[in-house]
């Protein structure tokens, strides 16, 4: 019975392999990120004429007009505020030994989230912001917060709120590298995963403004201009680090650790599609 | 410590509209830790709006209020520049109060 | 049902996959002779301890390489400690059903993260 089921799932590969195994006009493999960026928005505003380029970054709000007016109301005393202000308080703070996390950013870290991530060519790998923020951290003598509880939220939002309304501005130096890091992000965005079988783009490319159970799915144009995110299925802050590693689960897929080379290159190449779209963030989600 | 009540009141005309955010818990007292240990309830049981002496807006909650919760209403009467009170208490006994001017 | 490649085909794959184990429950016999039948390599008459040491270390094995390939599932974790479960009651022939079950979704995941490794770029925006 067993062999019965196995005969078939082989059966159901081996059509898999015979129905995707025609490459169509197989591009070179040297990522060109300024075409893939034109088309990745050009995908998007065909697909949704009437909505404006910057509001992309409202995710679902965008894709649906009830859902957009709930929205625009909560946004007058949004949930966020709370983040918001504790991540102030925390960034003001100084560490024990007398610095700050002024000190270890550019423009004393205001004003600046729509930078991250940015490829460091010494280390020769990608740096996200929560990353960034936990090495400072370790810099000065402090133990590094978890990437998907509240403090890591509370910072990344008070940073984002800095940046409302600054276009993402993501570079990619001419070095393999860092094209080789973008191409990563670029492959776990498209690549299917867990036993639900599903991409990012599954979602995000193929269905967005559809509904998977009772949520309206965002567009993947401007996804993570709006994060971190206040969650009211988490009922708190999210960061990027803790989409990531749900969005995996949720699908089946046994999720890497957050800050992993993947998720780092897969920040990497949503952010660098997403450039010119203004950051909205800290956000706030059904 | 800051407080945990955010509030707006706009006047216009007769009416005044208040928008208000409560940083709380609301914690029904059925979730379960991590550990599969049952969270205590510990949630808002009465909020106030108190203007002119008189309440405006009284709220009776139980654990079915998510946390942080947000409230809006509208009320008859009120004016620039009136204060407008706000005061919870809880099942545990705590308690908050803010006032803010109704702009 | 023959394309993998609409998301429709998980819910065929799940299904056969969650079937297999409750039509393994219900007739030990019967499967054994299938699988003598089939020609199929492991012996399951009644389980041993040792048949189940050996399933779940295949199970182990199988995603130990679907870790490699970053690409577990939880579902296999999920089986996997299912059959330790079964094991540690003593139910051997549940424990290696669960096993075989976990190291199919192992598998499952191996060809999955493999073949995605071209076909990625079928979902990609041109």
């Amino acid at each position: 019975m067993r062999s019965a089921i196995h005969l078939a799932s082989a059966a159901l590969a081996l059509a898999a392999l015979a129905f995707g195994a025609v490459p169509s006009a197989v591009a070179a493999d040297t990522p060109n990120p300024p075409a893939d960026a034109k088309a990745f928005r050009d995908f998007f505003t065909q697909k949704f004429p009437k909505v404006k380029l910057e509001d992309f970054v409202n995710g679902p709000y965008s894709m649906n007009e009830d859902l957009h007016r709930q929205w625009e109301e909560k946004e007058q005393f949004p949930p966020y505020e709370f983040s918001v202000d504790m991540g102030k308080e925390m960034f003001s703070k100084p560490f024990k030994n007398g610095k700050s996390y002024a000190d270890c950013f550019p423009n004393q870290g205001i004003g600046i989230r729509q930078n991250y991530p940015y490829f460091d060519e010494k280390e020769g790998k990608v740096i996200t912001l929560e990353l960034a923020l936990n090495r400072c951290r370790e810099v000065n003598g402090e133990p590094p917060f978890s990437y998907v509880k509240d403090e890591m939220a509370a910072l990344t939002a008070y940073m984002a709120f800095t940046s409302r309304g600054k276009p993402f501005d993501i570079k990619i130096p001419d070095d393999p590298r860092a094209l080789e890091a973008y191409q990563n992000g670029k492959r776990y965005f498209y690549t299917r995963r867990g036993q639900l079988n599903f991409s990012c783009a599954t979602c995000h490319v193929q269905s967005p403004g559809e509904r998977i159970r009772a949520e309206v799915l965002a567009p993947a144009l401007g996804i993570l201009n709006a994060m971190p995110i206040y969650r009211s299925e988490w009922s708190g802050m999210g960061t990027i680090s803790r989409r990531f590693t749900t969005c995996n689960t949720q699908i089946r897929g046994v999720p890497l650790n957050p800050q992993d080379d993947e998720y780092r290159d897969l920040e990497y190449y949503l952010s660098y599609v997403s450039n010119g779209l203004p950051i909205s963030g800290p956000g706030a989600r059904p | 410590m800051a407080s945990t009540i955010r509030v707006r009141a706009t006047s216009s005309g007769e009416t005044t509209e208040v928008q208000a955010l409560i940083q709380h818990p609301m914690d029904s007292g059925f979730v379960k830790d991590a550990k599969g240990e049952i969270i205590p309830p510990h949630f808002i049981q009465q909020l106030t709006f108190e203007y002119d002496g008189k309440s405006v807006f009284v709220a009776d909650w139980g654990g079915g209020v998510s946390k942080d919760p947000y409230v809006k209403f509208s009320f008859k009467g009120g004016k620039k520049g009136d204060d407008l009170k706000i005061s919870w208490v809880d099942n545990k006994g705590a308690t908050d109060t803010t006032t803010a001017k109704i702009q | 049902m023959s394309m993998i490649r609409k998301s429709g085909n998980r819910f065929s794959e799940e299904i056969m996959l969650k079937n297999k184990s409750r039509m393994i429950r219900a007739s030990t016999l019967s499967l054994a002779l299938a699988l003598l039948i089939a020609g199929a390599t492991s012996v399951l008459a009644a389980g041993s301890e040792a048949d189940f040491k050996a399933a779940y270390a295949a199970a182990e094995t199988a995603n130990k390489e679907a870790g490699t390939l970053r690409n577990q599932w939880t579902v296999t974790a999920a089986a996997l400690a299912d059959a330790k479960k079964a094991a540690d009651k003593g139910d051997f022939d549940q424990a290696i059903a669960s096993s075989k079950e976990a190291e199919a979704l192992a598998k499952a995941s191996i060809f999955q993260a493999t073949s995605e490794k071209t076909l990625w770029k079928e979902l990609e925006i041109h």
